[in-house]
């Protein structure tokens, strides 16, 4: 679903990516922890072309997209749902018309002059409902609080059902509460959909809901997943460290490592 | 359109309109030393259309419109709006900047026009009901004689072109914003300065084109 292959990129001085490789498939969660600057959010927008690399390939759904042309890169940007760090929410427009954006642009791209708006607003309001804010269709941006606008921007990401989503930062500045309140909906998002995740994030308790629970449906909660359940290890950790990767692998294997920076992320608990 | 033009009618009528009062009032004393007072009109009429008229339509619109750009812009830059545009399958320029330039090309010549018409009225009032130096009809008979093919375009095509600089430099400050809201600030400013420069050299190389035709 995405592959990259001795990525590396260059601002100025400093290495922002370098020399990094890394699979992900469908179904499957990498949570990618590390220090402000490393390279955590760039890396993110890399996968979908949102800044160009230096050096390497990265393949999203199959497809080279290295030296993609910006037009030919919207198709799977599509197919793929994005959270910003602050919901990146287009301030201009209503709650609701954020959520329909992705549907209705979509439609344009696909030249389907018959835009059904009125199916655009019930999946728009359906997505609402999924992150529990649908009351806030009718509202601005500015008029809900930084965690709403948070879970908008999850509604907006998953409206279209893509395959693969990728979070920037979604528990950064909220209180403990909300922050578990926004990974819950993560989880439930990929449980329910079986989506696959990239998640990057400080706290090492976001990894760790990814890695140790699961959504079950029937009784519309997280459940704690069995120790030696194979799913745990559909949950993989990336620990990056100036533009490297210097860490890759599960949650155990986390918790064992004896590097004293990937240490760091395991032992600050909030 | 609505935002740069009707927006813009505040600060650009009482500026046309005092522009005009200005020069025939500073004419009015120049021109009475050389026992020339009959020339009020054309001075005014050539005057506003040629270079005030544009120049300081458009140094208003660019104080007003280029900074209202780049910090709109600038604002979703920061707050990762652009981004999100770009990963939604939207390309920035066709949705935020070519609206923009179209607006701001299409309104300010009609901007400039009523400049040069309030301008021309304001000069009019001090002419002839204050200062008496001509009578009402010729002072308009006059005035519009000046006025050659040569002027009308150069009134026109100045304002065509600050319209496209202003709307350009405030996307283009607007759209490689940096550093937050400090970046925001620091991008606004840089556009009026560098659409307000532009306007200039821009109106030196038309005036100097204009002139050997």
């Amino acid at each position: 679903m995405v592959e990259f292959e001795a990525v590396s990129l260059r601002f100025e001085d400093t290495w922002a990516l370098h020399d990094v490789s890394f699979k992900l498939h469908a179904g499957q969660t990498h949570v990618i922890l590390g220090a402000a600057g490393s390279g955590k959010t760039t890396l993110l927008k890399a996968v979908i072309g949102l800044v160009r690399v230096d050096r390497g390939s990265v393949k999203l759904f199959g497809e080279d997209i290295t030296a993609m042309s910006e037009h030919d890169l919207y198709p799977l940007r599509g197919r793929t749902g994005v959270l910003f760090q602050e919901g990146g929410l287009f301030d201009s427009l209503q709650v609701g018309d954020n959520v329909e954006y992705p549907l209705l642009n979509r439609q344009i791209g696909e030249h389907n002059n018959k835009t059904d708006s009125s199916s655009a607003e019930t999946q728009a309001r359906e997505a609402l409902r999924f992150v529990e804010l649908e009351q806030t269709f009718d509202k601005f941006p500015s008029e809900v609080s930084g965690g709403m606008r948070r879970r908008v921007g999850i509604a907006r990401a998953i409206v279209t059902e893509p395959p693969l989503v990728l979070y920037d930062s979604p528990t950064a500045g909220l209180d403990p509460i909300t922050a578990n309140t926004i990974m819950a909906l993560i989880l439930k998002e990929r449980d329910v959909r079986n989506t696959a995740s990239l998640i990057v994030t400080h706290r090492y308790q976001d990894g760790e809901l990814m890695a140790d629970f699961r959504y079950d449906p029937e009784r519309q909660e997280l459940v704690r997943l069995p120790q030696d359940g194979g799913s745990r290890h559909r949950t993989r950790f990336i620990v990056m460290k100036q533009g490297e990767i210097v860490f890759f692998g599960t949650r155990d294997e986390l918790a064992a490592s004896s590097d004293q920076y990937v240490k760091r992320f395991v032992r600050h608990e909030e | 359109m609505d935002l740069i033009g009707v927006g813009s009618l505040p600060i650009v009528v009482p500026t046309g309109a005092l522009s005009g009062a200005i020069i025939a009032l500073q004419m009015s004393r120049a021109l009475s030393t050389y026992g020339a007072n009959s020339e009020v009109g054309p001075i005014v009429a050539l005057t506003l259309v040629r270079e005030l008229g544009p120049v300081l339509t458009a140094l208003l619109v660019a104080g007003r419109n280029a900074s209202g750009i780049a910090s709109e812009l600038g604002s979703m830059q920061v707050t990762e709006q652009i981004d999100a545009m770009r990963a939604l399958g939207t390309d920035p320029v066709q949705k935020l900047v070519t609206p923009r330039l179209l607006a701001t090309a299409t309104m300010l010549p009609c901007l400039t026009v009523i400049a040069d018409a309030i301008g021309w009225i304001a000069a009019y009032l001090i002419a002839v009901p204050l200062l008496h130096l001509v009578s009402s009809g010729y002072y308009w008979s006059s005035s519009w004689r000046a006025l050659v093919p040569n002027d009308l375009a150069q009134g026109l095509i100045k304002p065509l072109l600050f319209g496209i600089i202003i709307s350009l430099v405030g996307c283009y400050y607007g759209l490689r914003t940096t550093g937050g809201t400090q970046g925001v600030g620091r991008a606004t400013t840089q556009a009026v300065v560098s659409a307000s420069i532009w306007i200039f050299f821009v109106t030196f190389l038309i005036d100097k084109i204009f002139v050997n035709l």
